[in-house]
């Protein structure tokens, strides 16, 4: 069946659809085009919920070539709006995607129609980038089946934009639960510590399952809460950290997410991710901002300028943080994106609380800074031997009245 | 952290001549490395025996040693030289075996010569097998499991231990040599002997069969910052037992989850930090269960590797010039992405194609050797293809190789029989290009599991492959052109057909689905290979095609030519080729053109992406090149530096109008084709040997009773000699007429009298049109009858007389205006009783062009392209060639001892894969230079053994003398022995094969010569002459098979027992003849 890819801008993509072709996807499925660089982790990338909203195309020509892992989800299901790819392989080849089903892998496109998420192919995915990459992020849609092209290029016009929507309403859990998943077995020196020594509170803004893997298999028993959780339900529980996840959109739209995390600052160990990381520079009265086309890939070179050292990340982030918005009186930028030079991870300077914009849980991508998770459990560990008994610390205990000695741990690697 | 400071000049040691498993990418690795260093100020001091390389071009290096790479000539080196540093993992096992050698023998502590990028220790934690498992182990990679053993009693054991299949491998030895894998235990005594006997430290590891997973390699970067990058993983198409040089290959892998990837890279990282290389590129290969994951290390090159290069061409990251860089102190964010400019160094590239290396083999030229595959590798050569699909990428790698395909089939050529096709699959014993016969098998209608069964390869890449017999027969059978809908026309386009093969599948010509394709707009474009996907402007031009939308290799306003390089290395065309097409391509540059490359070989220097203004990785076919004239319209395409490869598209691109410069495609037909040639001869008043054309064996049997016996016997339109023979009567020139030739009236097979001891000469000249200069005149050492390729050579001539120097000049100037060369030309000729005969004229640039070039200091192609565009010689300043004070000597290498049973026989047919070069004072030096350099190393005394033809008795004569003079004791068989006594030189018998114990097989296989000269009888050697040279190939003592080689050899012993071998650097040597100096590859003009 055919399928074509229109732009706001007026280009469009011709090609198949290998996805699904129900009627919502024959009417169009608009989103906003993004690529991604990364060669391998086509299911994680789309079962990630930071791509809400979102129609991905991967660089990458030959994508499904190892079909569908079931262990490989970033969450309960597909979350992109759609997908563009050079060629989608209708034959996976891998003993994992074999044992999952049977003698057959799942394909791609099966995993696509099974979700309702169309997928156009034979696209110059080349020629996609570079418009992207010159002329900055774009909206679009995708029809499947007949079509006409004005009527499609009106369409992508038509599709709301990207900024005002809040996705992370979409995506979060309903109510808190807990989470109870090791760590992939397929891991290099997999670490596997069940003794559960500290618990976690997780803001799900759309949080993937790899951190929750990642905080697990390090110690942590793990309680997710939805993104409007207030600063004292969270509180109840008596948390030894909080994290701040991942997610999709425009972190200005989440001034409930702020608030809450103002209330949690200096009181507990907070550590945030690329949305989490944004919200944590507005909580310290940073400011954000939209990048051209944002960061997508599993190859981008970050400087910990506490160490001098590079590491390659995973990213995954369509906005930014304003390094000259943030107080360096109080805040320190800590990891900067060396190809662009942009802000890759803050910290308070007396205050227990820091984030990064890129992916140590990678999935997909590199490992290189699963460090962070350590450095998050030494944070941890240092604030419980300073606090007063569980219950004493309260949400009275304001800002700023935490370890004021702010003594930083040099990363433990 | 910045460069270092405390750094002065830093020695190089390149990797000698080309071999299998050693080819032009360490001239591409060395010549960037070079580069690097200089542009950081540094001194650099080189040393290479390959005269064939651009890193020996003396503007690269301030100081460039032509000299045998032996620890010995090394230390000579640093003694002189006294460099800070050495950087040993640029130049090949080669550099790092000799690297390793001058730490050992603490040499480079007593002249206080630090060891940058990786040290001892670092090196033989990687190299020795028991050290790396320990290793690895201690940092949870699992390891096959294994036994080492330095006796073959321990091997046994070690065989008990483990079990059947298993595979044995040497320490220490280059692309596997003397490793296999052994099923029986008869293959298992053979195989572990074999390899405890070639492996330098007598160790041999024996460990499980991983036969048949899957294999995978990962490229690491490391910074002494401590800063890892992965810069490509390549995944073998071939699964585990076919070594990876053997393997075709593809980057990046394709049957990994993210899960398996990162897990592989972490390993990777994790390694090269504990074996502690401390900077530069590292390869690590991996085994793959396919049915479980399981994933075991193989092994780690602590150096820059045959994969490094092939990842640099495949990513756009410059593996070489960055290592070089780490070495001397920089970190990887320190340094700059070439290709965007502004993003660092340090990140992992990301590519958005498929990349395809096939490897190239030549079993035909060993028709003794089993064309099968295993641990050790026997490709010399490869070509690689870049698409936007796997097909597209495996159809143009298979049009790359130059082995008469087009794509994967489809195209009307020749199969392997049908019955064979299982055998050829077969994992325990792979033959060669395998995926036509998985194509083949597909087109039987075997399922997949059948196919995947037999050849153990994934499913993947079986699939692509059914995917693409389905599409044929879905779309195209029964159909004429024009009933194929466009689209399908692109989709085949898409992946990867060639009009070629899409005029055999709609039944019409290649000319026909061009011209209807491009009627319906059915045009490539280009894309950029450019390190990370688009994701950031690239502003290096190097370029693949595709069939896509928008094209992004944009025609700039300047004047330019295209330079059509020479395709995978094969026999008879190898690196000297490239060195000529950079050459061609930096002229250019000088003379302020535009230069184009395009080239499908991604070992060399020509395919390095600042080597030339604009890159198009791209086969070398008349379609693919034409696709390219059409977008950048040059000004001008050179062809006659490449090979035979440009060569024989010159017809089919004339007649597309293509604008073709240098000597015209015309006179090139004239100098093939044997009827115009003679007529050519003969108006010029010149002497040819006797000869005719045959087009079936009545014919040539009647040509040879006319022209008498002795008669050599070749086909029309070859390189490399292939099939040529010299026959001795009759019934044997009916057998090669019958076996070795299809001779039609298309295809006729030349007769030519062979000139029995006649000395054969070389010449190269250039030529503008008006001004014809004879560049160098080269005399054979090995006499008419063997390949010109496979001959020694010397330069300046010493026994040719100045008469017959005058007359050659003169013959060579009078064809080279006959012939209204415009370039380059080479002309072979046979000189007996001061008759000058002509062999063969080549009007387009020799394999002798580069030896040439660095014996008399003067780039010969950079005249030759400058002729091209216009310029004269008088104007460039070189209406004469001075003979040099020094004597150069050209030596050739074998790759025999790759090849179980084959015969070492030098004969018509070119065997050799690559070169050394000699240089000192006086010919016994040089001679004696270039046996060591091509691994031969002359003894100095101790016993020869000599067994000569009837032919040649007397005239060894005078040579025993000499070595009895000399010292050496004498052995000989009877014959031989008997003319010897009779000459009053005391020799001893030493038995045939056939006359019981100890004979002279097992003489030779207990070392006790130092020294064979053995010359053949003519015929093939089933009796004593075959399994003395077996024997002395696997003993490693040098021989010699002619009596001229002999001769020279006792020259040069004489030469070796009267001092040491001196080293003198090019530079030096030039400045001794008053040869200006040059600075650089490329030499711009000064701006006034």
């Amino acid at each position: 069946m055919k399928a074509i890819l229109a732009l706001e801008d007026g280009n469009y993509f011709e090609g198949e659809s290998f996805g699904a072709e129900h009627e919502a996807a024959r009417e169009g499925l608009g989103g906003e085009v993004c690529f991604n660089t990364s060669m391998t982790g086509y299911q994680e990338i789309l079962t990630d919920p930071s791509y809400s909203g979102q129609i991905v195309t991967l660089t990458y020509p030959e994508i499904g070539n190892y079909g569908i892992n079931p262990e490989d989800v970033e969450s309960k299901k597909i979350q992109v709006s759609g997908l563009v790819v050079k060629n989608c392989c209708e034959y996976p080849s891998n003993w994992r995607a074999d044992e999952g089903r049977g003698k057959h892998a799942w394909s791609l496109s099966e995993y696509l129609k099974k979700n309702n998420i169309p997928g156009i192919q034979g696209v110059d995915t080349r020629r996609l980038t570079r418009i992207l990459r010159e002329t900055g992020a774009k909206n679009g849609i995708i029809v499947v089946g007949d079509y006409n092209v004005q009527a499609v290029l009106a369409k992508a016009k038509a599709v709301p934009s990207f900024t005002y929507i809040d996705f992370v309403k979409q995506v979060t859990i309903r109510t808190s639960e807990g989470w109870n998943e090791g760590e992939n077995k397929l891991s290099f020196r997999p670490i596997h510590d069940k003794r559960a020594r500290y618990k976690i509170a997780a803001l799900d803004y759309g949080i993937k399952y790899n951190i929750l893997r990642k905080l697990q298999s390090q110690g942590a028993e793990v309680v997710r809460f939805p993104a409007d959780a207030k600063t004292e339900d969270i509180l109840a529980i008596n948390p030894d950290g909080i994290f701040l996840s991942n997610g999709p959109g425009d972190p200005a739209l989440l001034d409930y997410a702020v608030d809450t995390i103002k209330g949690l600052l200096g009181v507990k160990p907070i550590f945030g991710i690329c949305l989490g990381h944004q919200l944590l520079a507005r909580s310290l009265g940073g400011a954000t901002f939209k990048l051209k086309f944002g960061h997508r890939g599993a190859n981008h070179p970050v400087k910990d300028l506490r160490t001098g050292k590079v590491e390659i990340t995973s990213q995954n982030h369509g906005f930014a943080v304003d390094p000259k918005s943030l107080d360096s009186k109080d805040v320190e930028v800590t990891h900067v994106n060396l190809n662009d030079q942009t802000v890759a991870g803050l910290r308070h300077r007396t205050l227990p609380a820091y984030s990064v914009q890129y992916h140590p849980e990678a999935s997909p991508g590199p490992k290189d800074s699963h460090y962070l998770f350590e450095e998050f459990f030494a944070e941890i560990e240092k604030h419980a031997s300073k606090s007063v008994p569980a219950e004493a610390a309260g949400a009275a205990r304001a800002p700023g009245a935490g370890d004021s000695s702010a003594a930083r741990k040099s990363a433990a690697r | 952290m910045p460069k270092r400071t405390d750094l002065k000049k830093i020695m190089l040691i390149g990797s000698g001549p080309i071999v299998i498993g050693q080819a032009c990418e360490f001239d591409y690795s060395g010549t960037q490395a070079c580069k690097a260093l200089k542009e950081e100020g540094y001194q650099v001091v080189l040393i290479n025996s390959n005269p064939a390389t651009i890193m020996t071009d003396p503007g690269l290096a301030d100081a460039t040693y032509i000299e045998p790479i032996t620890w010995e000539m090394c230390e000579k080196i640093i003694a002189k030289e006294r460099p800070d540093a050495l950087l040993p993992t640029l130049g090949g096992q080669t550099g790092l075996n000799t690297a390793v050698e001058l730490a050992k023998r603490g040499i480079l502590e007593k002249y206080g010569v630090e060891m940058i990028g990786a040290n001892l220790e670092a090196i033989e934690k990687a190299e020795s097998r028991q050290q790396f498992k320990v290793a690895m182990e201690k940092i949870g990679i699992e390891s096959a499991r294994s036994f080492v053993a330095r006796t073959i009693e321990e091997a046994r054991e070690g065989r008990a231990k483990i079990g059947l299949p298993l595979v044995v491998r040497p320490a220490f030895t280059m692309g596997g040599a003397g490793g296999g894998f052994a099923y029986t235990e008869e293959e298992f005594e053979r195989i572990a002997a074999s390899g405890l006997s070639l492996s330098p430290i007598s160790e041999i590891l024996i460990e499980e069969s991983m036969v048949g997973w899957k294999e995978f390699e990962m490229e690491v970067m490391r910074d002494k910052a401590d800063n890892v990058v992965i810069i490509c993983s390549i995944e073998n198409l071939d699964a585990m037992g076919i070594h990876t040089g053997d393997s075709i290959t593809v980057a990046p892998a394709q049957t990994l989850t993210d899960k398996e990837y990162q897990r592989m890279r972490d390993a990777s990282i994790a390694c090269i930090r504990e074996i502690g290389v401390e900077t530069g590129g590292s390869n690590v290969q991996f085994a793959v269960n396919p049915a479980d994951g399981r994933m075991i290390i193989i092994e780690m090159n602590p150096r820059v590797s045959r994969s490094s290069a092939l990842a640099s061409k495949a990513t756009g990251f410059p593996i070489a010039k960055i290592a070089a860089k780490l070495a001397i102190g920089y970190t990887l964010d320190e340094l700059l992405n070439d290709i965007t400019r502004v993003t660092p160094a340090c990140f992992e590239p990301t590519i958005d194609y498929v990349v395809t290396k096939i490897p190239r083999f030549t079993f035909e030229k060993f028709p003794q050797a089993e064309p099968t595959l295993g641990t050790q590798m026997k490709s010399v050569g490869e070509a690689m293809a870049i698409g936007r699909s796997f097909k597209e990428s495996l159809q143009k790698a298979m049009r790359s190789m130059e082995i008469d395909r087009y794509g994967l089939g489809a195209d009307g050529k020749k199969e392997i029989p049908d019955s064979d096709l299982e055998a050829n699959l077969n994992f325990r014993r792979p033959g060669i290009n395998r995926v036509l016969s998985v194509r083949r098998g597909f087109e039987l209608g075997w399922s997949l599991e059948k196919v995947q069964a037999l050849s153990k390869i994934d499913p993947w890449f079986l699939n692509q492959m059914l995917d693409l017999v389905r599409f044929e027969k879905k779309e195209f059978t029964g159909k004429s052109l024009d009933k194929i809908p466009r689209a399908i026309l692109k989709q085949a386009k898409q992946w990867g057909y060639s009009d070629y093969q899409l005029g055999f599948l709609t039944k019409t010509t290649e000319d026909s689905v061009r011209t209807h394709r491009v009627a319906q707009g059915i045009i490539p474009v280009y894309k950029t290979v450019d390190t990370c996907a688009a994701e950031f402007k690239a502003f290096t031009p190097y370029h693949y095609s595709t069939y896509e939308e928008e094209n992004e290799s944009i025609r700039s306003p300047r004047k330019k030519v295209l330079i059509v390089g020479g395709g995978p290395n094969r026999i008879g065309q190898g690196i000297e080729f490239d060195y000529a097409c950079c050459q061609a391509s930096f002229a250019l540059q000088e003379e302020g053109y535009e230069s184009i490359m395009v080239n499908s070989n991604p070992e060399t220097v020509s395919t390095d992406y600042d080597t030339s203004d604009k890159l198009y990785f791209e086969p070398l076919t008349r379609e693919d090149i034409l696709n390219i004239v059409e977008l950048e319209q040059p000004d001008g395409i050179i062809l006659q530096f490449g090979g035979q490869t440009p060569l024989k598209l010159a017809k089919a691109l004339e007649a597309a109008k293509a604008p073709i410069i240098g000597t015209s495609p015309t006179s090139i037909d004239i100098a093939e084709d044997r009827k115009l040639f003679a007529e050519m001869v003969e108006r010029l008043g010149l002497r040819q040997p006797p000869n005719g054309i045959a087009t079936n064996t009545e014919e040539a049997v009647a040509i040879a009773a006319r022209i008498t016996y002795p008669v050599l016997l070749r086909p029309s339109f070859v390189l490399g000699g292939r099939a040529m023979m010299i026959v001795y009567g009759e019934e044997e020139l009916r057998k090669y007429m019958a076996t070795a030739v299809e001779a039609s009236a298309e295809r006729p097979v030349l007769v030519d009298k062979f000139l029995d001891s006649a000395m054969e000469v070389d010449v190269d000249a250039v030529s503008d049109g008006k001004t014809v200069v004879v560049a160098g005149i080269m005399q054979h050492i090995e006499e008419a009858g063997i390949h010109s390729g496979d001959s020694a050579c010397i330069l300046p001539p010493q026994d040719l007389s100045p008469r017959t120097l005058r007359e050659l000049e003169r013959q060579t100037i009078a064809m080279a205006r006959e012939l209204k060369v415009i370039g380059l030309m080479n002309v072979q000729y046979a000189i007996r009783d001061e008759l000058v005969y002509i062999l063969e004229v080549n009007p387009r640039g020799s394999r002798t062009v580069p030896f040439v070039s660095k014996t008399i200091g003067t780039q010969l192609t950079k005249l030759a392209t400058k002729v091209m565009i216009g310029r004269t010689l008088e104007d460039l300043g070189f209406t004469e060639s001075k003979m040099p004070p020094y004597v150069a000597v050209k030596e050739s290498v074998f790759p025999f001892a790759k090849f179980h049973g084959v015969d070492t026989l030098l004969s018509p047919e070119m065997k050799s894969t690559g070169e050394v070069m000699g240089i000192d004072r006086n010919f016994g030096k040089a001679f004696a230079k270039a046996q060591m350099g091509a691994g031969n190393t002359l003894p100095k005394g101790g016993k020869v053994f000599i067994s000569v033809n009837e032919r040649d008795k007397e005239k060894v004569v005078p040579m025993a003398r000499k070595l009895n003079e000399l010292g050496f004791e004498i052995m000989a068989t009877s014959g031989t022995a008997r003319v010897l006594e009779a000459n009053k030189i005391p020799s001893k018998v030493v038995k045939k094969v056939s006359e019981g114990h100890p004979n002279v097989g097992e003489l030779i296989g207990r070392k006790e010569f130092s020294l064979i000269i053995n010359t053949p009888l003519g015929k093939t050697s089933k009796d004593d002459d075959g399994v003395i040279r077996k024997a002395a190939l696997l003993a490693q003592i040098p021989y010699t098979t002619t009596l001229a080689a002999a001769e020279a050899a006792v020259a040069a012993i004489d030469a070796l027992r009267q001092g040491e071998l001196d080293i003198c650097s090019l530079q030096e040597y030039y400045r001794l003849a008053g040869i200006p100096e040059v600075k650089g590859l490329v030499q711009l003009p000064v701006p006034a």
